[in-house]
């Protein structure tokens, strides 16, 4: 079973850094599942939510996706950055974890779907510039495309891609960060 | 916001492409030899028997070993800005310089006359040594450094250490052309205590600077 995630992930992966944005959504969310099983087994008390992990992990895995290479295999790469996100959200809050390299392989066929909550990523949106945030916001939580954000906002797509991604990095360098 | 709505601002930005890593490494590696070469030449350049010494063993022996080392801590160092790869074997790869350096010492002091030995181990220029490699390897530090924070370091500093032997072999091996100490007693002792510097500085920063 983590033999067919692998193979399917590892094509999706490389659809995606071919330009195919359903492939890449596809991979994401697959990886979200995966992920969210691997974060749900390893919290075991309270205090870090397992959903953050989450998002901070595919923040991390879109803005590190250069770091993957073509013929490596793509689960443990996913893992190691799950892994050191997890760590680094436990140090964040103040605690240790230790979190055993060996257990990767049962966790692989646990997907699991996402529980609603509040989550640290919008406390992060709220305290963008508020160019970005409404870009991130309309095309994220409203669910528009590009060219119906640059037509809602009266910007060029141009723009709009590059509030984008400011706004995304400035999310994900705030999860490094504090 | 939802992990679906995460996903779909994801999915919009995944047009922009960075710099492949193994691109980052290869033109890491350039500006750092580069920075190390200029600062090498304007601060000290070749001794001025660099011909005759150039057919010696001992003075080519210093070329070998912090090759050796650069090429291993390069190796690592690469493996290391990538999450999940295998570090056990370019790890083990880091060993082959301390070892043949360690071999060459025992073979000096077979070679060698013990009441020689004091003399040769301090030589002449060790606060020189001492000196010139931190100052030549720290903007290939710097370089090594930046190109891991493009990476995506799981062990942020151990990378930065790796960072600081690579930018050490790199500068010792400028530095081997200038410095006439030439046993390999002297190498072992001094020009590791400088390499080792800069590594303690890479532990350091790496965590700082290769932050994600």
């Amino acid at each position: 079973m983590s033999g067919q995630d692998e193979k399917e992930l590892a094509m999706l992966l490389q659809a995606a850094i071919a330009g195919d944005e359903k492939a890449y959504a596809a991979f994401l969310t697959r990886t979200a599942a995966i992920v969210r099983g691997f974060a749900r087994r390893k919290i075991v008390q309270g205090g870090v939510d397992p959903e953050d992990i989450v998002q901070e992990t595919l923040l991390a895995i879109h803005t590190k996706r250069h770091t993957w290479i073509v013929d490596a295999p793509v689960l443990p790469w996913i893992f190691a950055i799950a892994r050191f996100k997890l760590i680094d959200a436990f140090r964040k809050r103040g605690r240790r974890v230790e979190i055993e390299i060996g257990e990767l392989a049962e966790t692989l066929a646990q997907a699991e779907a996402e529980t609603v909550s509040d989550r640290e990523i919008g406390r992060v949106l709220d305290g963008l510039a508020p160019g970005q945030r409404s870009v991130v916001a309309a095309i994220s939580i409203e669910g528009h495309s590009i060219g119906e954000t640059a037509a809602k906002y009266g910007m060029t797509e141009t723009a709009v891609r590059v509030a984008l991604h400011r706004g995304l990095r400035s999310i994900a360098k705030k999860f490094g960060r504090c | 916001m939802q992990t679906e709505e995460l996903i779909n601002a994801l999915k919009a930005d995944s047009a922009r492409q960075s710099m492949s890593l193994g691109r980052t490494w290869r033109v890491a590696l350039a500006c750092a030899a580069l920075a190390a070469a200029v600062v090498f030449y304007i601060l000290l350049g070749p001794r001025p028997d660099f011909a005759t010494a150039a057919h010696t063993v001992r003075f080519m022996f210093k070329f070998v070993v912090m090759l050796m080392l650069a090429s291993a801590a390069f190796g690592l160092l690469r493996a290391l800005s990538r999450p999940g790869s295998n570090i056990a074997l370019p790890a083990l790869r880091l060993i082959a310089a301390p070892a043949v350096l360690g071999v060459a010492v025992a073979v000096e002091l077979v070679v060698v006359p013990s009441d020689q030995w004091r003399a040769i181990w301090w030589g002449t220029n060790i606060s020189v040594c001492l000196t010139f490699i931190p100052v030549i390897g720290i903007a290939p530090l710097a370089v090594f450094l930046l190109a891991l924070r493009h990476g995506a370091p799981t062990r942020p500093a151990v990378a930065g250490a790796v960072a600081g032997l690579l930018a050490g072999g790199l500068s010792a091996t400028f530095y081997a052309a200038h410095c006439t100490d030439d046993s390999p007693l002297f190498v072992a002792t001094w020009y590791s205590i400088a390499i080792a510097s800069l590594a303690f500085l890479g532990m350091i920063l790496g965590p700082r600077i290769a932050r994600w």
